[in-house]
C-alpha cells in the first residue's frame, strides 16, 4: 500500500486511503458481522478484542505448520469458535456479566496469543494471496490499490447473506426473539441459552478468521502490535451500524480508510504526526460512539436484551 | 456487586437478628471465593505449564521465589505494586457508582506525559515544589480523561467499558506522539523520551529500601478511599447511584455529580500511577510507562471485589507474579507472556466465579437473598 501512494503525488492519498479502506477494512468487517450476530442474541462480547489476537497467531502458526494459508484461516476460525464457545457458556451461569468476562477474554486471548506466538515471530508463513482486479489499467498505483483478498469478498457475500437471513429465515427469527425478550422467546418455545452460546460462538470463529487476515494478509506477519483495538473499534461499529449487517459493510470500509490515513500520510513523508493519525480509528469511534447514543431514549434498532444499550 | 451491598444493608435493618451472622457470612464469602478462584487458576495454569512440556512445581517455585523469595525480590515485588496499587483504585474507585472502567493504561500514560511537562515549567523551583507539582499534573490529567467517560455515560448514555478503553487508545497514541515528535529530547537517540526530570526532582527511595515513596502515596489513599467509602455517607451514596440511579435522583443526590466524580477518581489514581513512573522509576516520559500497569490493575481490582482495602494485598500478589516472570525467563527459558497466560486465567475464573456470590455455604440465610432485578445493573 505504500507503494500506492507514489508517483500521483497529493493524488496518492485518496488512492492510497481508499486501497487501504479495501484492504484494512477486512477485519472490521469479519469481526464486526460476528459480533452482529452476537449481540442479536443479547449479548455483548467484548472478548473479540482477545479472539481476534488469538485468531492472527493461531492462524500464521497454522499455516507455517502446514504450508497452506487457508488451513490456517480454518485454525483460527476453530479458536475463535472455542474462545467464543467459552465466553457464551460462563456468561450463561447466573449472576455472571457479559461485559466483565469480555474483558478477561481479551486480557486472557491476548496474554495466551503472547505466549504461543513467541516463537512466530521471526518465521515467514505462507500468506494468502490476493486477487488482482486491476488488470484493465496501465497505472502501477491502481493496480495496486485493487489487490483485493478473497475474504474481503467473503465478507461482503456473508453481510448480504445475512442481511436476509436475519429478516427471512426461522433462524433469524429465532436470534432475533432471544435478543429482544427472553420471555418471548419462551413462549414461542425457543431455547434462549444454547441459542446465545451458538451465536456467540459464531461470532469468535468470524472474529478468528478476521485476526487470521492480519497475520495472513496485511500486515501479513505475526507481532505482538499486531491488534490494538481493532476487535473494540468492531464491537462499537456494530452499534454504529445499528444491529444491520449491510450496514457493518459501509462502516468497516469508513474505518479502514480512516486506520489508512496514517500509514498513507507516512508514505508522502508526513512522519511527525505519524502516531497523531494513528488515533483517528479511536477517535472517529469514540465521535460516532457519542453521536449515536443518547441518554434518554434507546437505540433504534437496539436488541431489547442487550446490557450494553439498557439504562 | 455494588447492588448486591445495597440490598444487604436494607434487609439487615429487617432481620436485626441476622444481621451480624449476615456480616461474617459476606465477609467470609468475599475473601473465601476469591481465594478458592485463584488457587482453581493456579490448578490450571499448572495443566497449562504441564501441556507446554514445562515442571509445574518448577514454575510455581520460580514465582514464589521471584516474587517473595528474598530480600531482593520483595523489593521487585514492591516497586511492581506501587503502580498497579493505583491502576486499581482506579478501576475500583468508578465500580463503587456502578462503573465498569477499564482505561487506566491511557490515564497512566497521559497522566507521565503531563508530569514529565510539568517537571519542566517548574525547573528550577525547589525539588518539593516541582515534585508536587508533577504529581498533581498528572493527577488532573487522568481525573479529565477519566472523568470524561463518566460524563459521556451519564449525559450522553454512551457504555463508559468502551469509551474509556478508546480514551486508553488514544491516550497512548497521544504520548506516543509527543515524545517522538514536539517533545522529544534530541539527546534520547535510542529510546525517544521528553528531556529527562533531573536528578534532583526525582522521588527517592523509602530509607534502607530500593523501593521509592510511590508505594506509600497508594498505600495511604488506599486506605483513605476504604475508610471514606466505609464510615461515611459518600460510599453509600456512591453504591446508591451505581445500584439504583432513579432512586437515588428521588432521594436527592446528584447523580451526575457523582458519576462524573467517581470516575474522575479513577483517572486521578492512573494518572498519579503515570506521575510517579515518571517521577520515582523512569526519570522522563517514554513508551517504557506503558508497561501494562493498566490492564493489570483491572485484574487486581476484580480479584479485591472492588474493595480499596483487598487492592493492597492483590495489588503485592499481582506484582509478585510479574516480578517473577523475568525469573522464568532467565531460568527455564519461558516466554515474558507466562505471566500474562497466569493473570488471564485468573481473570476469568475470577469473572466466573461471580455465580457462587449469594448462594455458596456460607450464605443460607433468607435475608440474604437479593432482588434479581439488581444484579443486572451491578455490572453494566
Amino acid at each position: 500500500m505504500i507503494d500506492a501512494g507514489q508517483g500521483l503525488g497529493w493524488w496518492g492519498v485518496p488512492l492510497a486511503v481508499l486501497a487501504g479502506a479495501i484492504r484494512v477494512s477486512t477485519p472490521y468487517l469479519l469481526v464486526s458481522l460476528g459480533e452482529c450476530i452476537t449481540e442479536k442474541a443479547g449479548r455483548i462480547n467484548l472478548g473479540l478484542e482477545g479472539v481476534l489476537i488469538m485468531g492472527a497467531m493461531a492462524g500464521y502458526g497454522a499455516s507455517l505448520a502446514s504450508g497452506s494459508p487457508w488451513i490456517g484461516v480454518l485454525a483460527a476460525g476453530i479458536v475463535g469458535a472455542l474462545l467464543g464457545l467459552l465466553h457464551g457458556l460462563l456468561c450463561s451461569l447466573r449472576r455472571v456479566n457479559d461485559i466483565a468476562i469480555g474483558i478477561s477474554i481479551m486480557l486472557f486471548g491476548t496474554g495466551l496469543a503472547f505466549f504461543l506466538g513467541t516463537p512466530l515471530v521471526q518465521p515467514k508463513a505462507p500468506t494468502l494471496a490476493a486477487i488482482p482486479f486491476g488488470g484493465w489499467s496501465d497505472s502501477s498505483q491502481i493496480q495496486a490499490a485493487l489487490q483485493i483478498n478473497p475474504l474481503f469478498l467473503i465478507g461482503i457475500a456473508l453481510a448480504v447473506l445475512l442481511h436476509f437471513a436475519f429478516r427471512h429465515s426461522r433462524w433469524g427469527l429465532q436470534l432475533r426473539v432471544v435478543g429482544d425478550s427472553e420471555d418471548a422467546a419462551r413462549a414461542l418455545g425457543y431455547r434462549v441459552l444454547p441459542t446465545r452460546i451458538g451465536a456467540t460462538t459464531i461470532g469468535g470463529f468470524l472474529a478468528g478468521i478476521g485476526g487470521a487476515f492480519l497475520s495472513l494478509y496485511y500486515p501479513g506477519s505475526w507481532s505482538e502490535g499486531l491488534s490494538s483495538g481493532q476487535g473494540i473499534i468492531a464491537v462499537v461499529l456494530v452499534i454504529f451500524a445499528r444491529w444491520e449487517p449491510l450496514r457493518c459493510l459501509w462502516a468497516s470500509l469508513l474505518f479502514g480508510g480512516a486506520g489508512a490515513l496514517g500509514p498513507a500520510l507516512q508514505s508522502m513523508g508526513m512522519s511527525s504526526g505519524y502516531y497523531l493519525f494513528n488515533a483517528a480509528p479511536y477517535v472517529l469511534t469514540l465521535v460516532i460512539l457519542i453521536a449515536t447514543c443518547a441518554p434518554d431514549r434507546t437505540l433504534a434498532g437496539a436488541p431489547g436484551e442487550l446490557s450494553l444499550v439498557r439504562h | 456487586m455494588t447492588a448486591g451491598h445495597v440490598g444487604l444493608s436494607f434487609s439487615g435493618n429487617i432481620y436485626m437478628s441476622t444481621a451480624q451472622t449476615t456480616r461474617w457470612s459476606a465477609l467470609a464469602e468475599s475473601v473465601g471465593i476469591p481465594t478458592a478462584a485463584m488457587l482453581l487458576a493456579m490448578l490450571l495454569f499448572a495443566g497449562f505449564v504441564l501441556a507446554v512440556g514445562q515442571s509445574p512445581l518448577e514454575v510455581f517455585s520460580l514465582l514464589y521465589q521471584g516474587g517473595f523469595g528474598s530480600a531482593f525480590a520483595w523489593q521487585n515485588t514492591l516497586l511492581r505494586a506501587a503502580p498497579l496499587i493505583l491502576t486499581g483504585l482506579a478501576v475500583a474507585l468508578p465500580a463503587q457508582a456502578g462503573m465498569v472502567i477499564i482505561g487506566g493504561e491511557g490515564a497512566l500514560a497521559l497522566g507521565a506525559l503531563l508530569a514529565a511537562v510539568a517537571a519542566q515549567v517548574l525547573t528550577g523551583l525547589p525539588p518539593l515544589v516541582v515534585q508536587l507539582g508533577m504529581l498533581l499534573a498528572g493527577a488532573l490529567c487522568g481525573a479529565t480523561w477519566i472523568g470524561l467517560s463518566g460524563w459521556l455515560r451519564y449525559y450522553r448514555g454512551v457504555n463508559e467499558t468502551m469509551s474509556s478503553l478508546l480514551l486508553s487508545y488514544i491516550g497512548i497514541a497521544l504520548l506516543n506522539y509527543f515524545v517522538e515528535g514536539p517533545l522529544k529530547d534530541p539527546a534520547s537517540l535510542n529510546k525517544p523520551s521528553t528531556r529527562p526530570i533531573g536528578d534532583v526532582n526525582m522521588i527517592g527511595n523509602l530509607p534502607g529500601l530500593e523501593v521509592h515513596y510511590g508505594l506509600v502515596i497508594g498505600a495511604v489513599l488506599a486506605l483513605a478511599a476504604w475508610i471514606v467509602l466505609r464510615f461515611t455517607t459518600i460510599g453509600f451514596a456512591l453504591r446508591t447511584v451505581g445500584g439504583n440511579p432513579r432512586a437515588a435522583q428521588m432521594a436527592g443526590l446528584r447523580v451526575g455529580s457523582w458519576i462524573v466524580g467517581a470516575a474522575a477518581a479513577g483517572g486521578a489514581a492512573a494518572g498519579l500511577a503515570g506521575a510517579i513512573e515518571v517521577a520515582a522509576v523512569q526519570g522522563s516520559a517514554n513508551a517504557d510507562v506503558i508497561a501494562g500497569y493498566g490492564y493489570a490493575g483491572i485484574l487486581v481490582a476484580f480479584i479485591a471485589r472492588q474493595n480499596p482495602l483487598a487492592v493492597l494485598p492483590v495489588s503485592v500478589l499481582i506484582g509478585g507474579i510479574n516480578a517473577a516472570g523475568g525469573m522464568l525467563q532467565r531460568r527455564l527459558d519461558m516466554p515474558d507472556a507466562t505471566v500474562l497466560v497466569l493473570q488471564g486465567i485468573a481473570f476469568v475464573v475470577i469473572i466466573a466465579s461471580e455465580t457462587l456470590i449469594g448462594r455458596s455455604y456460607f450464605r443460607r440465610s433468607p435475608a440474604a437473598t437479593v432482588p434479581v432485578g439488581a444484579q443486572s445493573e451491578a455490572g453494566g
